[in-house]
């Protein structure tokens, strides 16, 4: 069980919020959207949004995570992302979210987040919006996100119907990679390395996370476990929003790869480095993406040697 | 008869024994993690989280107190699994038993124990004799000088102190990426299935390092990923049939003689969903926690988190019979998603034949639901209600504003007391209920 932490009072009995039918068109968009953004029903549904966020962060690292409650609690965000969608809140969010200034480095999102404290604030603590629903429906956002187009990412609400071909964007397979990743019984073909690298945005959990302003845990944790993973994805564009997006992914992979490799007294300096900043008080800023790219060419490296490739 | 559940207004439940330590504070290795008969009810099985299984025996009936049926004293106990390092992860594989399945009795008592990802064959062998009059050693076992041997006898086998040995016979490991939830031992006596989050093998008892895959729902990219199996059961009779249940909350029949690979099941059960109880935990609360075929074979019954349901193995559209265990949880589902409660996995079991039904609940509650005569009824495991064949009396929880005297509301019940693990002896009323580290055993009452 959790901390309870910061503990939030509000009544049960409003908890269950009726069917998306109930809400407004996503026609009428501007004004459903507003009043779904501050009725209860989607305070409830944001804070449950968070909570889920969380618990996908906080999985026990010495014990493998429970796979079942993992996905129950994953899908319960895919619902409620696309719930959001449906009523506009979700482009409202993206809005917010593209709109902030970000300076270029790494952990960007998370200090932006950690900025926000209005009502934007509530936009900036939802994962990417792309990031799972696009999955399976095959949102245009997916697309764009290939292409750096930034424009288009804001229509996230607007459900086209391109199946995008993504290679190893994994929103979710983070969460549930630990264990498909060192498949050594089985077919050890290129998926398991694919799959480390998918790894690593999950089962982050530092347990510094913990230590974090509420807001940026969330946001963090959203990115993590739902933040793009397009790692193959050539030199990062110079677009300032598309950076944040792509900031979470390196530090967490850097993460994830310490633990999940056990090596504590590896030589490369650069993971731990980071592994370092992340673990004391705040998002430190890093040095350029390139050298991010750099330690990331290392780790691949590292990691093919344990897999014994 | 034997093993009639009779209507529960007809039968009364006394308290029996209690197993366990007494002090509140639980120690993390002796939380009970699962219960088991044999297949004749003289033995039951725990396993706890650290790994060990205790065994009790049922003494037999004395003559002395024939309103009582035996007591159940330890009969043996061994460290199944150990604490494992998976170096490639630095991951520790917890030792805590999940399963323990009995094979049908033979001369010696079979077991199979299973933690996260090592199922064990254990044999269970008395020893009440020892052999005596070696020639060439003495009886401490030191080897005698040649030079006093000066006759020859036949070593004879004296009487000893009953002694029970667990010795593991198989070790069946390797074979799963994911934690292994459920066992089953096919009604063929030869084979049994395994199965994990998304995987099912099927092994033969004999045969340890192979198995075969029999159900894979991995999807090919993981971020697909949306429904697990969380249960699994051959059918009582038919060797060729098994279901598993999922984390959406349908159940799926599969036939082995159709496939090698049961991908595509026989059946499907499922049932819609209502749309007056939609909300974003419908899901969660639909997740089956448990599986569990009748004795007879004819019936299934699931156990979701808020209700069990019965289903006609014939009728695929919706369940049979639905009891609701605890529904004023209902509108404290989002505090239950938010301790985690929300994903506990209670279990559920049949009496012996088959006319009622049995699951935990939250503050060390248990539900009967008699199936015959439409009775329901909630009983408490406590020290409080330990003395020696005391009548167990019924609990209930109110649900509107005005509580009644010996009612408890829904806000005082302790969520930490839960009852997951529940087992009936196969032929009488006999039925073990394990709390967090207590292993209380009631018996009907006998006038």
């Amino acid at each position: 069980m959790f901390p309870k932490g910061t503990k939030r009072k509000f009544s049960d009995s409003g908890e269950e919020p009726a069917v998306s039918g109930d809400e407004p068109a996503p026609a009428a968009a501007p004004s459903a959207a507003v009043r779904a953004l501050t009725s209860a029903y989607s305070l409830q549904r944001q804070s449950l949004l968070d909570m889920s966020l969380i618990k996908l962060q906080l999985c026990h690292m010495l014990v493998e995570p429970n796979l079942c409650r993992s996905v129950l609690i994953a899908n319960t965000v895919r619902q409620i992302q696309e719930e959001m969608t449906q009523d506009g809140t979700w482009q409202i969010m993206t809005q917010a979210l593209a709109a902030a200034q970000c300076p270029t480095d790494r952990l960007v999102a998370t200090e932006v987040l950690c900025r926000q404290t209005d009502a934007a604030a509530q936009a900036g603590q939802s994962p990417k919006p792309f990031s799972v629903v696009g999955l399976e429906e095959g949102y245009h956002a997916e697309e764009v996100v290939m292409e750096g187009d930034v424009e288009t990412e804001v229509t996230m609400s607007t459900l086209s119907p391109v199946s995008p071909q993504l290679s190893s964007a994994s929103y979710l397979a983070g969460t549930f990679g630990m264990g498909p990743c060192w498949e050594e019984d089985e077919d050890d073909d290129g998926e398991c390395e694919e799959d480390e690298e998918e790894d690593s945005e999950e089962c982050v959990s530092e347990g510094e996370e913990g230590d974090r302003d509420h807001l940026s845990a969330d946001s963090r944790t959203g990115e993590q476990v739902f933040g793009t993973f397009e790692i193959k994805h050539p030199a990062p564009p110079p677009d300032p929003a598309l950076e944040e997006l792509f900031s979470d992914v390196d530090p967490s992979y850097y993460d994830l790869d310490t633990v999940l490799t056990g090596m504590q007294s590896a030589p490369k300096m650069g993971p731990y480095d980071l592994l370092e900043s992340l673990s004391s008080h705040g998002p430190t800023a890093l040095s350029s993406s390139s050298s991010c790219r750099s330690d990331l060419n290392e780790l691949d490296h590292i990691m093919e040697i344990i897999v014994g490739s | 008869m034997a093993g009639a559940g009779g209507g529960t207004s007809d039968v009364q439940w006394c308290f029996s024994q209690v197993k366990g330590a007494i002090d509140d504070d639980v120690a993390e290795a002796d939380i009970i993690s699962t219960v088991e008969f044999n297949h004749s009810g003289e033995l039951l099985a725990t396993g706890d989280k650290g790994g060990r299984v205790v065994i009790f025996q049922q003494e037999p009936e004395s003559k002395n107190q024939p309103q009582c049926r035996g007591e159940y004293n330890v009969y043996s106990t061994f460290q199944s699994h150990e604490p494992e390092f998976d170096y490639l992860k630095s991951l520790e594989i917890e030792e805590k038993i999940n399963k323990i399945r009995w094979l049908p009795q033979n001369a010696a008592q079979f077991l199979l124990s299973t933690n996260d990802k090592t199922i064990k064959l254990w044999k269970i062998s008395e020893r009440d004799k020892r052999p005596e009059g070696y020639n060439l050693k003495e009886e401490d076992g030191r080897y005698r000088d040649l030079n006093t041997v000066t006759t020859l006898r036949v070593p004879i086998f004296r009487p000893m102190d009953l002694m029970v040995e667990a010795s593991p016979r198989r070790v069946f490991a390797n074979a799963h990426t994911y934690h292994i939830n459920s066992i089953s031992v096919n009604s063929d006596c030869e084979t049994y299935l395994s199965a994990d989050d998304l995987r099912i093998n099927l092994w033969n008892l004999e045969i340890t390092d192979r198995s075969f895959n029999i159900v894979d729902i991995k999807p090919a990219n993981m971020e697909e990923l949306t429904e697990v199996i969380t249960a699994a059961e051959f059918h009582p009779n038919q060797c060729n049939t098994f279901v598993y249940s999922s984390s959406k909350g349908t159940i799926r029949l599969c036939d082995m003689r159709a496939s090698a690979l049961c991908d595509k099941h026989a059946k499907q059960f499922e049932e819609p969903e209502d749309p007056n109880n939609r909300s974003f935990f419908s899901e969660i609360i639909s997740s089956i926690s448990d599986v569990k075929f009748s004795h007879s074979g004819r019936y299934m019954m699931t156990r979701d988190y808020l209700s069990v349901k019965i289903w006609d193995l014939n009728m695929e559209s919706r369940p049979v019979e639905t009891y609701q265990v605890h529904e004023y949880l209902r509108s404290k589902l989002c505090s239950l998603y938010e301790n985690d409660c929300i994903f506990d996995k209670f279990e559920c079991c049949w009496n012996g034949n088959d006319s009622v039904v049995m699951t935990g609940s939250y503050n060390n509650f248990f539900r009967m639901f008699d199936r015959v005569y439409r009775q329901d009824v909630t009983l408490e495991a406590s020290r409080e209600n330990s003395k020696p064949r005391s009548v167990l009396k019924p609990r209930k929880v109110s649900t509107g504003g005005k509580r009644k005297k010996d009612e408890i509301s829904v806000d005082s019940l302790d969520f930490n007391k839960k009852i997951l693990h529940t087992a009936w002896h196969p032929l009488d009323n006999i039925i073990a209920v394990a709390t967090t580290n207590n292993l209380y055993i009631f018996q009907e009452k006998l006038n």
